[in-house]
Protein backbone atom coordinates (compact mmCIF):
# COMPACT_ATOMS: atom_id res chain seq x y z
CA UNK A 1 0.00 0.00 0.00
CA UNK A 2 1.26 3.53 -0.93
CA UNK A 3 0.97 6.99 0.59
CA UNK A 4 2.04 9.86 -0.28
CA UNK A 5 1.33 13.11 1.27
CA UNK A 6 0.71 16.70 -0.17
CA UNK A 7 -0.28 20.00 1.08
CA UNK A 8 -2.89 21.52 0.10
CA UNK A 9 -4.10 25.25 1.61
CA UNK A 10 -3.71 24.18 5.13
CA UNK A 11 -4.39 21.02 5.08
CA UNK A 12 -2.14 17.78 4.12
CA UNK A 13 -3.30 15.65 1.85
CA UNK A 14 -2.93 11.90 2.33
CA UNK A 15 -3.48 9.80 -0.85
CA UNK A 16 -4.00 6.27 0.15
CA UNK A 17 -3.36 3.67 -2.52
CA UNK A 18 -4.18 -0.03 -2.52
CA UNK A 19 -5.29 -2.80 -0.11
CA UNK A 20 -5.98 -1.09 3.56
CA UNK A 21 -6.18 -4.58 5.74
CA UNK A 22 -4.42 -5.54 8.88
CA UNK A 23 -0.98 -6.49 6.46
CA UNK A 24 -0.99 -2.94 5.14
CA UNK A 25 -1.97 -0.57 7.66
CA UNK A 26 1.06 -0.13 9.72
CA UNK A 27 2.95 1.26 6.87
CA UNK A 28 0.11 3.53 6.31
CA UNK A 29 -0.28 4.91 10.17
CA UNK A 30 3.46 5.13 10.72
CA UNK A 31 3.85 7.67 7.70
CA UNK A 32 1.09 9.77 8.54
CA UNK A 33 2.10 9.89 12.11
CA UNK A 34 5.48 10.36 11.12
CA UNK A 35 3.90 13.75 8.69
CA UNK A 36 1.74 15.02 11.80
CA UNK A 37 4.25 14.91 14.35
CA UNK A 38 7.44 16.29 12.13
CA UNK A 39 4.95 18.84 10.09
CA UNK A 40 2.33 19.77 12.98
CA UNK A 41 -1.08 20.59 10.17
CA UNK A 42 -3.98 22.29 11.23
CA UNK A 43 -6.16 20.16 9.22
CA UNK A 44 -5.03 16.08 7.83
CA UNK A 45 -6.77 15.05 4.75
CA UNK A 46 -6.92 10.93 4.35
CA UNK A 47 -7.83 10.59 0.49
CA UNK A 48 -9.17 7.25 -0.19
CA UNK A 49 -9.07 7.67 -3.59
CA UNK A 50 -7.14 4.75 -4.53
CA UNK A 51 -7.99 2.51 -1.70
CA UNK A 52 -9.21 -0.62 -3.44
CA UNK A 53 -9.85 -2.88 -0.62
CA UNK A 54 -11.03 -2.16 3.55
CA UNK A 55 -11.94 -4.02 6.37
CA UNK A 56 -11.77 -2.83 10.06
CA UNK A 57 -8.14 -2.09 10.00
CA UNK A 58 -9.32 1.26 8.09
CA UNK A 59 -11.78 1.38 10.68
CA UNK A 60 -8.99 1.53 13.47
CA UNK A 61 -6.46 3.72 11.37
CA UNK A 62 -9.15 6.39 11.07
CA UNK A 63 -10.15 6.07 14.66
CA UNK A 64 -6.47 5.77 16.07
CA UNK A 65 -5.59 8.97 13.66
CA UNK A 66 -8.49 10.51 14.99
CA UNK A 67 -7.75 10.64 18.60
CA UNK A 68 -4.30 11.38 17.97
CA UNK A 69 -4.78 14.11 16.14
CA UNK A 70 -7.47 15.73 17.95
CA UNK A 71 -5.21 15.60 20.96
CA UNK A 72 -2.86 17.33 18.57
CA UNK A 73 -5.60 20.10 17.82
CA UNK A 74 -5.61 19.05 14.09
CA UNK A 75 -8.76 18.43 12.55
CA UNK A 76 -9.62 14.84 10.43
CA UNK A 77 -11.10 14.59 7.18
CA UNK A 78 -11.69 11.96 5.08
CA UNK A 79 -12.83 12.06 1.04
CA UNK A 80 -13.21 9.87 -1.87
CA UNK A 81 -14.34 7.14 -0.06
CA UNK A 82 -15.69 4.50 -1.85
CA UNK A 83 -19.49 2.77 -1.73
CA UNK A 84 -17.75 0.49 -0.04
CA UNK A 85 -15.53 1.83 2.37
CA UNK A 86 -17.83 3.90 3.10
CA UNK A 87 -20.29 1.27 4.26
CA UNK A 88 -17.85 -0.19 6.61
CA UNK A 89 -17.13 3.74 8.14
CA UNK A 90 -20.30 4.33 8.89
CA UNK A 91 -21.11 0.82 10.49
CA UNK A 92 -18.35 2.15 13.19
CA UNK A 93 -20.34 5.09 13.32
CA UNK A 94 -16.77 7.28 12.10
CA UNK A 95 -19.65 9.90 10.80
CA UNK A 96 -20.33 11.02 14.07
CA UNK A 97 -16.84 11.76 14.74
CA UNK A 98 -14.93 12.84 10.90
CA UNK A 99 -16.28 14.55 8.05
CA UNK A 100 -16.93 11.66 5.54
CA UNK A 101 -17.13 12.24 1.70
CA UNK A 102 -18.09 9.44 -1.10
CA UNK A 103 -16.40 9.76 -4.29
CA UNK A 104 -18.13 11.87 -6.37
CA UNK A 105 -19.65 14.11 -3.58
CA UNK A 106 -18.51 17.80 -3.81
CA UNK A 107 -16.64 19.99 -1.12
CA UNK A 108 -12.45 19.93 -1.16
CA UNK A 109 -12.61 22.03 2.09
CA UNK A 110 -14.71 19.42 4.13
CA UNK A 111 -12.26 19.55 6.80
CA UNK A 112 -13.65 23.15 7.79
CA UNK A 113 -16.53 21.72 8.74
CA UNK A 114 -15.12 20.23 12.07
CA UNK A 115 -13.17 23.77 12.96
CA UNK A 116 -14.29 25.11 16.15
CA UNK B 1 -28.98 -31.20 4.49
CA UNK B 2 -28.34 -29.24 1.14
CA UNK B 3 -25.73 -30.80 -0.91
CA UNK B 4 -22.90 -28.21 -1.93
CA UNK B 5 -22.62 -27.78 -5.57
CA UNK B 6 -19.07 -27.06 -5.66
CA UNK B 7 -16.46 -27.21 -2.45
CA UNK B 8 -12.95 -25.85 -1.98
CA UNK B 9 -10.33 -26.03 0.71
CA UNK B 10 -7.32 -23.85 1.45
CA UNK B 11 -4.55 -23.87 4.11
CA UNK B 12 -2.92 -21.33 5.22
CA UNK B 13 -0.07 -19.70 7.26
CA UNK B 14 -0.29 -17.32 9.95
CA UNK B 15 1.16 -14.61 7.82
CA UNK B 16 -0.68 -11.42 7.42
CA UNK B 17 0.26 -11.45 3.85
CA UNK B 18 -1.89 -13.97 3.15
CA UNK B 19 -4.79 -11.81 4.56
CA UNK B 20 -4.91 -10.68 0.72
CA UNK B 21 -4.32 -14.21 -0.78
CA UNK B 22 -7.61 -15.36 0.96
CA UNK B 23 -9.85 -13.16 -0.03
CA UNK B 24 -8.77 -12.95 -3.79
CA UNK B 25 -9.20 -16.87 -3.61
CA UNK B 26 -12.82 -17.19 -1.80
CA UNK B 27 -14.08 -14.42 -4.47
CA UNK B 28 -12.47 -15.82 -7.25
CA UNK B 29 -14.52 -18.91 -6.31
CA UNK B 30 -17.84 -17.18 -5.79
CA UNK B 31 -17.54 -15.38 -8.86
CA UNK B 32 -19.68 -18.25 -10.32
CA UNK B 33 -22.80 -17.12 -8.66
CA UNK B 34 -22.20 -13.72 -10.65
CA UNK B 35 -22.24 -11.12 -7.34
CA UNK B 36 -22.85 -7.84 -7.78
CA UNK B 37 -19.37 -5.11 -6.75
CA UNK B 38 -21.25 -5.19 -3.39
CA UNK B 39 -21.73 -8.37 -2.64
CA UNK B 40 -18.26 -9.66 -3.48
CA UNK B 41 -17.16 -6.76 -1.30
CA UNK B 42 -19.20 -8.25 1.07
CA UNK B 43 -17.47 -11.59 1.55
CA UNK B 44 -14.08 -10.51 0.61
CA UNK B 45 -14.40 -7.98 3.63
CA UNK B 46 -16.52 -10.68 6.12
CA UNK B 47 -13.63 -13.07 5.02
CA UNK B 48 -10.49 -10.90 5.88
CA UNK B 49 -11.52 -10.28 9.24
CA UNK B 50 -11.99 -13.64 9.87
CA UNK B 51 -8.42 -14.38 8.57
CA UNK B 52 -7.32 -11.38 10.69
CA UNK B 53 -8.89 -12.71 13.36
CA UNK B 54 -6.69 -16.07 13.49
CA UNK B 55 -2.99 -14.16 12.49
CA UNK B 56 -4.05 -11.51 15.20
CA UNK B 57 -5.58 -13.26 17.72
CA UNK B 58 -5.74 -17.01 17.44
CA UNK B 59 -1.93 -17.28 16.95
CA UNK B 60 -0.54 -13.88 18.16
CA UNK B 61 1.92 -16.43 19.92
CA UNK B 62 3.81 -18.07 16.62
CA UNK B 63 2.27 -19.20 13.51
CA UNK B 64 -0.15 -21.61 12.25
CA UNK B 65 -2.09 -22.96 9.88
CA UNK B 66 -5.64 -21.52 8.49
CA UNK B 67 -8.06 -23.83 7.23
CA UNK B 68 -10.88 -22.35 4.73
CA UNK B 69 -13.28 -23.99 3.47
CA UNK B 70 -15.99 -22.31 0.84
CA UNK B 71 -19.10 -23.97 -0.16
CA UNK B 72 -21.62 -23.07 -2.97
CA UNK B 73 -25.44 -24.29 -2.81
CA UNK B 74 -27.95 -24.10 -5.42
CA UNK B 75 -30.12 -20.43 -5.46
CA UNK B 76 -26.75 -18.28 -4.88
CA UNK B 77 -26.04 -19.64 -1.35
CA UNK B 78 -22.06 -19.33 -0.71
CA UNK B 79 -20.83 -20.60 2.80
CA UNK B 80 -16.98 -20.14 3.92
CA UNK B 81 -15.97 -21.74 7.24
CA UNK B 82 -12.35 -20.43 8.96
CA UNK B 83 -10.78 -22.50 11.37
CA UNK B 84 -7.93 -22.38 13.50
CA UNK B 85 -5.77 -24.33 15.91
CA UNK B 86 -5.26 -21.45 18.03
CA UNK B 87 -5.92 -20.31 21.35
CA UNK B 88 -9.98 -20.09 21.24
CA UNK B 89 -11.79 -17.78 22.34
CA UNK B 90 -13.50 -17.52 26.41
CA UNK B 91 -16.26 -15.82 25.88
CA UNK B 92 -17.86 -15.87 22.23
CA UNK B 93 -20.87 -14.08 23.01
CA UNK B 94 -19.06 -11.45 24.49
CA UNK B 95 -16.37 -11.49 21.66
CA UNK B 96 -19.09 -10.78 19.44
CA UNK B 97 -20.05 -7.47 20.81
CA UNK B 98 -19.59 -4.07 19.41
CA UNK B 99 -16.15 -2.53 20.15
CA UNK B 100 -15.16 -5.86 22.38
CA UNK B 101 -11.13 -6.02 21.99
CA UNK B 102 -8.58 -7.80 23.96
CA UNK B 103 -6.30 -6.03 21.84
CA UNK B 104 -6.98 -2.55 21.92
CA UNK B 105 -4.27 -0.44 19.65
CA UNK B 106 -5.31 0.22 16.18
CA UNK B 107 -7.76 -2.56 16.63
CA UNK B 108 -11.80 -1.21 17.07
CA UNK B 109 -13.57 -4.44 18.30
CA UNK B 110 -15.48 -4.25 15.12
CA UNK B 111 -14.15 -7.39 13.11
CA UNK B 112 -17.28 -9.31 14.10
CA UNK B 113 -19.80 -6.61 13.60
CA UNK B 114 -18.64 -6.44 9.91
CA UNK B 115 -18.56 -9.93 9.50
CA UNK B 116 -22.85 -9.97 11.10
CA UNK B 117 -23.71 -6.64 9.02
CA UNK B 118 -22.36 -8.00 6.17
CA UNK B 119 -22.86 -11.54 6.09
CA UNK B 120 -27.20 -13.42 6.49
CA UNK B 121 -25.31 -15.77 8.92
CA UNK B 122 -22.32 -15.92 11.12
CA UNK B 123 -21.52 -18.90 13.69
CA UNK B 124 -18.93 -19.42 15.73
CA UNK B 125 -17.75 -22.33 17.66
CA UNK B 126 -14.67 -22.09 19.74
CA UNK B 127 -12.70 -23.56 22.56
CA UNK B 128 -10.45 -22.11 24.88
CA UNK B 129 -6.70 -24.10 23.93
CA UNK B 130 -8.25 -26.06 20.62
CA UNK B 131 -9.54 -23.32 18.43
CA UNK B 132 -11.95 -21.30 16.56
CA UNK B 133 -14.16 -22.10 13.45
CA UNK B 134 -16.40 -18.92 12.26
CA UNK B 135 -18.70 -19.76 8.70
CA UNK B 136 -20.59 -17.43 7.02
CA UNK B 137 -23.08 -17.50 5.27
CA UNK B 138 -24.90 -15.16 2.57
CA UNK B 139 -27.11 -15.34 -0.38
CA UNK B 140 -26.05 -13.73 -3.27
CA UNK B 141 -28.51 -12.30 -6.09
CA UNK B 142 -26.51 -11.65 -8.33
CA UNK B 143 -25.79 -8.90 -11.02
CA UNK B 144 -29.16 -10.76 -12.78
CA UNK B 145 -31.57 -9.92 -9.68
CA UNK B 146 -34.31 -11.35 -11.69
CA UNK B 147 -32.62 -15.06 -11.59
CA UNK B 148 -34.86 -17.91 -9.94
CA UNK B 149 -33.99 -18.12 -6.04
N1 LIG C 1 -9.96 -16.68 15.86
C1 LIG C 1 -9.91 -16.14 17.09
N2 LIG C 1 -9.17 -16.73 18.08
C2 LIG C 1 -9.11 -16.18 19.33
N3 LIG C 1 -9.76 -15.06 19.68
C3 LIG C 1 -10.51 -14.43 18.77
C4 LIG C 1 -10.62 -14.93 17.43
N4 LIG C 1 -11.45 -14.10 16.74
C5 LIG C 1 -11.82 -13.14 17.60
N5 LIG C 1 -11.28 -13.32 18.82
C6 LIG C 1 -11.53 -12.49 20.03
O1 LIG C 1 -12.71 -11.74 19.82
C7 LIG C 1 -12.46 -10.34 19.97
C8 LIG C 1 -13.33 -9.55 19.03
O2 LIG C 1 -12.99 -9.79 17.67
P1 LIG C 1 -13.28 -8.67 16.59
O3 LIG C 1 -12.78 -9.13 15.27
O4 LIG C 1 -14.72 -8.29 16.68
O5 LIG C 1 -12.45 -7.41 17.11
P2 LIG C 1 -10.86 -7.19 17.07
O6 LIG C 1 -10.22 -8.21 16.19
O7 LIG C 1 -10.37 -7.14 18.48
O8 LIG C 1 -10.74 -5.76 16.39
P3 LIG C 1 -10.95 -5.44 14.82
O9 LIG C 1 -11.42 -6.69 14.15
O10 LIG C 1 -11.97 -4.36 14.78
O11 LIG C 1 -9.64 -5.00 14.33
C9 LIG C 1 -10.96 -10.20 19.73
O12 LIG C 1 -10.42 -9.06 20.36
C10 LIG C 1 -10.41 -11.50 20.32
O13 LIG C 1 -10.30 -11.42 21.72
MG1 LIG D 1 -10.90 -8.63 14.29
Amino acid sequence: MQVHIETEDAAAVCYLDGELDHHNAPSVREKIDEYAVGSTPKHIILDFGGVTFMDSSGIGLVMGRYKLLSAANCTLSVRNLSPHAYKVMRLAGLDALVTLQKRGEKGGKQYAKAEK
Amino acid sequence: MQKPKNEVKLQLDSRSVNEGYARVAVSAFAAVLDPTVEEINDIRTAVSEAVTNCIVHAYRNGMGKIYIRVRLFDGGKIEVQIRDRGCGIADVQKAREPLFTTLGGDRSGLGFSVMESFCDRVRVRSELGKGTTVTLIKTVKGRDASREP
